[in-house]
């Protein structure tokens, strides 16, 4: 018999796979990585080999150079790929575009890394699929009652209301550039905001990437101080979208009066949006909330549950009231605060 | 409910007055009474409402979560309002919600039992925005930002009317206020302003510009000092007896000992102040104590014995706005202090005295005057046309106020944080240090204004270029004997503070100057900084 911790197992580099001899979403350079999706704290440049959705490998390529491993191997979402004996399955997480969950198997026992994900219905990439499992490995970032985000045409409403009510200022949105920016403009014109949105010079490239892939972003524009004729660009009654950093950066002094919005699912706690100085918290996470991560595994039912990174000793507790077995991986290297 | 939790939303992340402003008038505009009127009760704290206690909303939510859960969840968020609100389980199905006034004339019908049920129905109809705004207004904890004051300004700017108009008829008026809202949208009379002891608007003063001082004469003007304390209006008419700030708020709750002392059919404008009882002489009715041992007394809902007998209030009068009914408001200063003299001079009174005039012959005299006044309490002269009537606001060409030069201190900027609105890419609140005897740095206050915008940058540039550690929005900079920023600090006043780790607070810091040619080690020393202290400060 093969214990789960024989075919998975935390290890100070990240999820070890040592029948298969590879590392899934590793923190330090690797000889194989399974690769779940594009963020910086799970998608790192320098393996040998990094085995990724094409849009995963295409994010990396994007951010770290066409160099940031020796040898890229594509998965489909869908498709079996075998490591030194191991099927290694990729399947949707919901989480951005290209993420997936590793459904990994050996021995008649599967295990499921699910990396981050959410389950609401997200336009830039492919909804989050339930497998059953021996082992849910699940993240817990927003893992506490307390985090349960709205509905997301309700938040991008309440933006676009905002714009309307303040034509003179420009609404500012704070957004991560992998991801939040893309879905942020994807709702925004499935709300029927049909506008050019303007984006910081840092989002360029993702949103491209993005557009290659065949997501719709409509109208996009650098938030440059002059536009391409050569005109000074005021910026008031438009949309910016920008990474959170931005906002405390020189570069946000070019704007009419700011209004400082973030997408983010930590914007659900007050002192939280007042302390970054937010006005309009849009409470939007590529994450799942509590009543997610619950509905998750009650779908799955798994044999056990593993807990990565968040806060765990909720879910945890959670796990013991109904019965499941869990445990936390104190898994580091992985941030939470970046939603 | 919804859109008063909207509201309170809206109005918890918008830094900006004038942001406030136009969110309570769009509120008033599109909500129907009684709603809207008992929004304003609400921000203004004169709402009746059965209270909820937090004791029994934690029953509530245990019913729903488990108690491990709760607490670890109330741990990250820190407020129970928000926690149970957050965490409250929604309910598919349950009611409507209620409208704002549903919600109150339920509760304060209901006894005990009955309120819990209707809370707990509520919440399960709600949002985690309304259960927070349903929570927010029954626990008592409605701080959002917004002063009675604002809303009384917001008021004003939906109606398009003086908001010293609101502040006079303010107190005869009655939650949910429907004849108010009728006469500011044009559809009603101006609500009656007959009752006894109303508020009358405030007659401020103009500060003197130095360079060019207007031509003050004894012929045309009086002067008097400007006493260290808290304008005050005193009302007693009818057997009504009001005691307002000078933005027209009651006061009067944490001041039984001047109201006991009302016993007059007069309004006194006049200066609230504390005096030390073992110092009084025949000379000296209320030697005056300083700022820092009112501060003691004010924004009480209620005030001890001990308090009462160590810190006793009095007030200075300054004006008589109405003796007898008789409103004399329209008459000129002259005889109108002609008529406070008369009213001191015809009898004894527990709590009042009369604010000498000050003799000079010039505006020289009065420059020298204001410069060295004769008391710590005094904080520059004022100087009124003797022809002026009393006339709310700040009109030109009536009263000056001429203040002493402020403290100064050079201290070395510590700690910057990240402004609001216009100002969130720039650092721009400033906390700044004194050197003390072990040589380190104690923090003294915090200033955010003082400076040009050019300077703003260059402080800006300073921080981020001589950055130590950061902390969420704050920078902690370079500040050792070697290298530090130095500040000169232009402030009202000193108290002493066990609050403070320094044991003192300045009042109404503000950078007076950036010294980027003074060496940090040269800044002033915590003991500089005490000297400056009035000499009783701290007698409590």
């Amino acid at each position: 018999m093969t214990a789960y911790e024989d075919i998975l197992r935390p290890t100070p580099k990240g999820l070890y796979c040592p029948p298969g001899d590879f590392f899934i979403d590793p923190v330090a350079p690797v000889d194989r990585a399974v690769v779940t999706h594009g963020h910086a704290d799970h998608a790192r440049a320098g393996h040998r080999a990094v085995l990724a959705t094409p849009e995963t490998l295409a994010i990396m390529a994007a951010r770290y150079g066409a160099n940031f491993t020796t040898t890229r191997q594509e998965a489909a979402l869908g498709e079996v790929t075998r490591i030194n004996g191991v099927d290694v399955l990729l399947i949707p997480a919901g989480h951005v575009l290209g993420s997936a969950q590793a459904v990994v198997e050996f021995d008649g026992k599967r295990i499921i890394a699910s990396g981050d994900y959410k389950r609401r219905q997200d336009p830039t990439c492919a909804g989050f699929q339930v497998i059953a499992c021996d082992v849910f490995i699940t993240e817990a970032t927003f893992g506490l009652p307390v985090f349960r985000h709205p509905d997301d045409r309700a938040e991008i409403a309440k933006l676009l209301r905002s714009v309307e009510r303040f034509p003179e200022r420009t609404h500012l949105v704070g957004a991560y550039a992998l991801g939040k920016a893309q879905r942020v403009i994807a709702l925004m014109r499935e709300a029927g905001y049909d506008e050019t949105i303007f984006i910081h010079g840092a989002m360029q490239k993702l949103c491209d990437l993005y557009t290659d892939f065949g997501v719709d972003l409509g109208p996009l524009a650098p938030a440059t101080l002059k536009s391409e004729r050569g005109d000074k660009q005021s910026f008031a009654g438009k949309i910016v979208v920008a990474p959170p950093s931005a906002f405390s950066d020189k570069w946000a002094r070019r704007f009419a009066d700011p209004v400082a919005a973030f997408a983010s699912g930590w914007m659900r706690i007050r002192v939280r949006a007042r302390q970054r100085g937010v006005e309009l918290p849009l409470i939007l996470s590529d994450h799942a909330d509590w009543d997610e991560l619950v509905t998750t595994i009650k779908d799955i039912q798994p044999q056990e549950l593993w807990i990565t990174h968040g806060r765990e000793e909720a879910l945890m507790r959670w796990a013991e009231l109904n019965g499941i077995a869990a445990r936390p991986l104190s898994l580091i290297g992985y941030e939470d605060e970046n939603d | 409910m919804r859109a008063f939790a909207e509201l309170l939303e809206r109005l918890v992340y918008t830094p900006q007055r004038n942001g406030k402003i136009r969110l309570l008038t769009e509120y008033f505009g599109t909500t129907p009474d009684p709603d809207r009127g008992l929004a304003v009760a609400a921000v203004t704290r004169d709402l009746e409402i059965a209270s909820a206690k937090p004791a029994m909303l934690r029953e509530l939510i245990a019913e729903r979560l488990d108690p491990v859960l709760f607490e670890y969840s109330y741990d990250y968020v820190g407020d129970l309002a928000e926690t149970i609100s957050l965490a409250w389980p929604s309910k598919p199905g349950a009611n409507r919600t209620p409208a704002l006034h549903e919600v109150v004339e339920a509760l304060n019908e209901a006894d005990k039992t009955a309120a819990r049920k209707l809370i707990e129905g509520w919440l399960d109809g709600m949002d985690a925005s309304e259960r927070w705004a349903l929570l927010k207004l029954i626990t008592g904890g409605l701080r959002i930002g917004v002063s009675a004051r604002l809303a009384k300004t917001a008021l004003a700017a939906y109606g398009d009317v003086n908001v010293s108009e609101i502040e006079e008829i303010w107190h005869g008026l009655d939650s949910p206020y429907a004849n108010l809202f009728a006469w500011l949208e044009g559809v009603g009379e101006k609500p009656s302003s007959n009752k006894p002891g109303l508020f009358r608007p405030v007659m401020l003063a103009h500060p003197v510009d130095e360079e060019t001082p207007p031509d003050f004469s004894p012929d045309t003007h009086a002067a008097e000092w400007k006493w260290d304390g808290v304008r005050v209006q005193a009302v007693s008419e009818n057997g009504v007896r009001r005691l307002y700030s000078r933005t027209g708020d009651d006061i009067a709750a944490a001041f039984p000992d001047i109201l006991a002392a009302m016993d007059f059919d007069a309004v006194i404008d006049g200066e609230l102040l504390i005096f030390h009882p073992e110092r009084q002489t025949d000379g000296e009715t209320f030697p005056v104590r300083p700022f820092s041992d009112l501060q003691k007394r004010l924004n009480r809902k209620t005030v001890s014995k001990k308090l009462l007998a160590s810190n006793p209030a009095f007030i200075r009068a300054y004006d008589l706005l109405s003796h007898d009914g008789e409103d004399l408001r329209a008459e000129p200063f002259a005889d109108r202090r002609l008529r406070l003299e008369a009213l001191f001079a015809s009898r004894k009174f527990d709590r009042f005295d009369l604010s000498p005039l000050v003799a000079f012959e010039t505006a020289g005299d009065l420059a020298t005057l204001r410069a060295a006044p004769p008391d710590d309490a005094i904080e520059g002269v004022m100087i009124k046309r003797l022809a002026a009537p009393y006339v709310p606001g700040r009109p030109t060409g009536e009263w000056w106020k001429w203040k002493r030069d402020p403290f100064l201190v050079d201290a070395v900027l510590m700690y910057a944080q990240r402004g609001h609105g216009k100002r969130s890419s720039f650092y721009s609140d400033f906390t700044f240090g004194v050197w003390t005897d072990d040589g380190g740095l104690a923090p003294v206050g915090k200033a955010y204004f003082g400076f040009s915008d050019e300077e703003l940058k260059e402080l800006d540039r300073f921080v981020r270029n001589h950055t130590k550690d950061r902390f969420g929005p704050v920078r902690q900079v370079q500040a050792d004997r070697e290298v530090g920023l130095v500040l000169e600090i232009a402030f009202e006043g000193l108290n002493r503070s066990p609050r403070h780790k320094s044991g003192v607070a300045m009042r109404f810091p503000r950078i007076h100057r950036i010294r980027w040619d003074k060496p940090s080690a040269e800044a002033d020393t915590l003991a500089t900084l005490k000297d400056m202290l009035p000499s009783d400060g701290g007698v409590s």
